[in-house]
C-alpha cells in the first residue's frame, strides 16, 4: 500500500491469535497525521483487539509499530498514553464513585499533586477545572459535573469517556465505537466535536458501524475483516468497493448493512 | 452505671488508639485504593517486634528504633507488593494473609526465641524512653469519670496525638490529586492506565504508606504492655476490617470512630457477660464470652442492614455498588 506523507502511526506485521483463532493479522498500516481515520469492519474483525495491541493493553505474538517516529511496541499502556496516544473503550470505563468533574481532572496531564505532594497543586487544579468544565459543557455534561459518574446513562458515559480522553490533550485519540448508545439527538454534535478535534490539530482514529457517519467525518477509511486490512482509501471509494460490501455481508446480515448496500447502489 | 462508664473508657485507651491507627493504614489500602490486604496484622507485628528487638537486643535509641522499624515495614511492603500488584487483586490478598501468618509462626517458634522470646513473647523493657518523658504526676490520675495509671495516660496521650497527626496527613493526601488517582484505581485500573497513570507505582505507594502506618500502630500497641505473638493473628486484621465497615471505609475519620465503637462494644458486652456470670446466668465465663461474640455479631448485622455505608460513609456512593 502506498506510503502516506508523514504518518503519525506506522504498524508492521502485527499478529495476535487466541488459542488458534487469529484476531489480528495486519501486514502494514499507517495513520495519516492530522486526519480523521475511520476503522470499520464487521463484528469480530479484530478492531478492538488492534486497539488493545497498539495501546499496550494486549501483547501480540509478533509485530512492530511506531508512534511519532519512535517505536512503542512493548511499552506499558500508561507509557503509550504519556506519549500522546489515548484511547477509549468499547465497553465504557467511567470511574463510578468519582464525580464527572473528578473523572475529567484525572485526564489532566502533569498534575504535580499526583506525585504525593499534599500541597502546591491548587493553582493547576483551578485551571484544569476551568478547562474540564468547558469541555463538559461542549459535551452537554456541564450540568452533571458534580454528580457521580455512576449516575450517568450509557450514552453519557461514552461522552464522558471521550471528554476525559480529550482532557489528556493527546496527539492521537483512538475512539472505540464512540457513538454506540449515544442519544441520536447528540450524535450530530458529537460528529461536530470529532471534526473540531481535527481543527485543533489532533489526529483521530475511530471505530464506527454507521456508514453515514463515516462518510460524513472521515478523511480516510481502513477496512478490517477477519483480522486483516482488506481495503483503505478515501470514504467515497472504499465504501463502494465490492470487497468491503462482501466483507460485511459475509460476516453477518443485519438491516443496517442491507441499507448500506442499497445506498451504495444508488 | 459503672458498666456504661467502664465501657466508655475504651474510647481513649491506648489499644483503641493503636487499632485506629492500624485501621487508618488499612483504609489507605482497602478504602481508598481497593487493595485487598488481609495481612495488616503482619505489618503491626513487624512494628511491635521490630521496635522491641531494636531496643532490647540491639540497644538502639528509641528514635533510631522507630526509624529502623518503619524502614523495615516499608521493605516488607515492597517485598509483598512488587511481585503481586501487577497481578490480579486476589494475589495480594493471598500473599498478605500468608505472609502475616508466616511472620506470626516464625515469631512464635522457639527457633528465634533468643530475639523474639518465642511463644512467651517479650517483656516490656523497651518503653523506658517514652515513660521517662511522662510529664503527668506519678500514681493514679483522674480524668473526668475515669482513673488511669500515670504512664498509661501518658501513652494514651502520645498515641492519640500520633493518630490525629496521621489522620491529618491522610486527609491532605486523599484530598490531593494523588488521592484522586488512588480512588480512580479503585474504580477502574484500565481507565487509569489509558490516561497515562502508572497504576502499579501508585498501588505500591499506597501499600507502603498503609503498611508503614500499620507498623507505627504496632509500636504504639506494645508500649503499655508486653509483646505477645498470639495478638497478631488473622483475627486482628479482620477486627480492623470490622472497624472500617463500622466507621465508614474511604473516610478519614471512619477508622478512628470504628475502633472506638468496636472497643466500647467489646467492653460493654464483656461487662454484661460478667454481670451474667455473677448473677448465675452463665455457668462460667467461657460460656458467657461466647455469647459476647454473638452479641457483637448481631450488632454488626444490624449495622450492615440499617447503615451499610458505615457511620461516616456516603450512602449515595454505596448505592452504586449494586449496579
Ligand atoms: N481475550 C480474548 N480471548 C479470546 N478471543 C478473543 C479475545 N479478544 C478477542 N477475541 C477474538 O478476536 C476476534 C476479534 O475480536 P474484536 O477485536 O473484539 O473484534 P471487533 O472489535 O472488530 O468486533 C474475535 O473473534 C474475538 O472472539
Ligand atoms: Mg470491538
Amino acid at each position: 500500500m502506498p506510503s502516506k506523507r508523514d504518518p503519525i502511526l506506522v504498524a508492521d506485521r502485527v499478529h495476535r491469535h487466541f488459542a488458534g483463532v487469529t484476531a489480528v493479522d495486519v501486514d502494514h498500516v499507517e495513520m495519516p497525521r492530522g486526519k480523521i481515520t475511520a476503522l470499520i469492519g464487521p463484528n469480530g474483525a479484530g478492531k478492538t483487539t488492534f486497539f488493545n495491541l497498539l495501546t499496550g493493553f494486549d501483547k501480540p505474538q509478533t509485530g512492530a509499530w511506531s508512534f511519532e517516529g519512535k517505536p512503542i511496541a512493548g511499552l506499558a499502556p500508561w507509557q503509550v498514553a504519556r506519549r500522546g496516544m489515548v484511547r477509549t473503550f468499547q465497553l465504557t470505563k467511567v470511574l463510578g464513585r468519582l464525580t464527572v468533574l473528578e473523572n475529567m481532572l484525572l485526564g489532566s496531564k502533569n498534575q504535580r499533586g499526583e506525585r504525593l505532594l499534599p500541597f502546591f497543586w491548587r493553582k493547576q487544579e483551578r485551571s484544569d477545572s476551568a478547562r474540564a468544565l468547558e469541555i463538559l459543557e461542549r459535551f452537554k455534561l456541564g450540568a452533571k459535573a458534580h454528580d457521580y459518574a455512576a449516575s450517568l446513562s450509557g450514552g453519557q458515559r461514552k461522552l464522558l469517556e471521550m471528554a476525559r480522553a480529550i482532557m489528556n490533550e493527546p496527539s492521537l485519540v483512538m475512539l472505540d465505537e464512540p457513538m454506540a448508545g449515544v442519544n441520536p439527538a447528540l450524535t450530530q454534535s458529537l460528529l461536530h466535536h470529532i471534526k473540531d478535534l481535527k481543527n485543533q490539530g489532533m489526529t483521530v482514529l475511530f471505530v464506527e458501524h454507521d456508514m453515514h457517519m463515516v462518510r460524513y467525518v472521515a478523511d480516510w477509511v481502513i477496512v478490517m475483516a477477519e483480522g486483516r486490512i482488506i481495503a483503505e482509501g478515501v470514504p467515497g471509494e472504499v465504501l463502494s468497493s465490492t470487497a468491503v460490501v462482501d466483507a460485511y455481508l459475509g460476516a453477518h446480515h443485519d438491516t443496517d448493512l442491507r441499507e448500506l448496500v442499497r445506498e451504495m447502489e444508488a | 452505671m459503672d458498666i456504661i462508664w467502664n465501657s466508655l473508657r475504651e474510647l481513649i485507651t491506648p489499644t483503641t488508639a493503636a487499632y485506629a491507627l492500624a485501621a487508618i493504614g488499612l483504609n489507605v489500602h482497602f478504602g481508598f485504593t481497593g487493595l485487598l490486604n488481609f495481612g495488616q496484622a503482619g505489618f503491626v507485628a513487624i512494628g511491635a517486634y521490630g521496635f522491641a528487638i531494636s531496643v532490647m537486643t540491639f540497644g538502639f535509641s528509641t528514635p533510631l528504633a522507630i526509624a529502623v522499624t518503619l524502614v523495615l515495614a516499608a521493605g516488607y511492603a515492597l517485598l509483598l507488593g512488587v511481585p503481586t500488584l501487577r497481578l490480579r487483586a486476589d494475589y495480594l490478598a493471598i500473599v498478605t494473609i500468608a505472609a502475616a501468618e508466616i511472620i506470626r509462626f516464625a515469631l512464635n517458634s522457639s527457633a528465634f526465641a533468643k530475639w523474639t522470646g518465642g511463644a512467651n513473647g517479650l517483656y516490656n523493657e523497651y518503653s523506658g524512653w517514652l515513660k521517662g518523658s511522662n510529664p503527668y504526676p506519678s500514681g493514679v490520675v483522674t480524668v473526668g469519670p475515669w482513673t488511669f495509671g500515670s504512664n498509661d495516660l501518658w501513652i494514651a496521650t502520645v498515641d492519640w496525638l500520633v493518630v490525629l497527626l496521621t489522620a491529618g496527613a491522610i486527609y491532605l493526601l486523599v484530598r490531593s490529586p494523588w488521592g484522586r488517582v488512588l480512588k480512580g484505581i479503585r474504580e477502574d485500573e484500565h481507565a487509569m492506565l489509558s490516561l497515562g497513570k502508572n497504576v502499579n507505582l501508585y498501588k505500591l505507594q499506597a501499600l507502603v504508606i498503609g503498611g508503614v502506618i500499620g507498623a507505627a500502630a504496632g509500636i504504639l500497641y506494645v508500649q503499655p504492655t508486653s509483646v505477645q505473638p498470639f495478638d497478631f493473628a488473622t483475627r486482628m486484621t479482620f477486627n480492623m476490617y470490622t472497624m472500617l465497615i463500622l466507621g465508614g471505609a474511604a473516610t478519614v475519620f471512619g477508622p478512628i470512630l470504628g475502633s472506638m465503637i468496636f472497643w466500647v462494644v467489646m467492653r460493654f458486652t464483656d461487662e454484661l457477660v460478667n454481670l451474667g456470670v455473677d448473677g448465675g446466668l452463665f455457668d462460667n465465663v467461657t460460656q458467657g464470652s461466647q455469647l459476647r461474640f454473638v452479641l457483637v455479631g448481631v450488632a454488626l448485622v444490624l449495622l450492615v442492614v440499617f447503615r451499610p455505608q458505615g457511620i461516616l460513609g456516603n450512602r449515595t456512593e454505596l448505592s452504586f455498588d449494586a449496579k
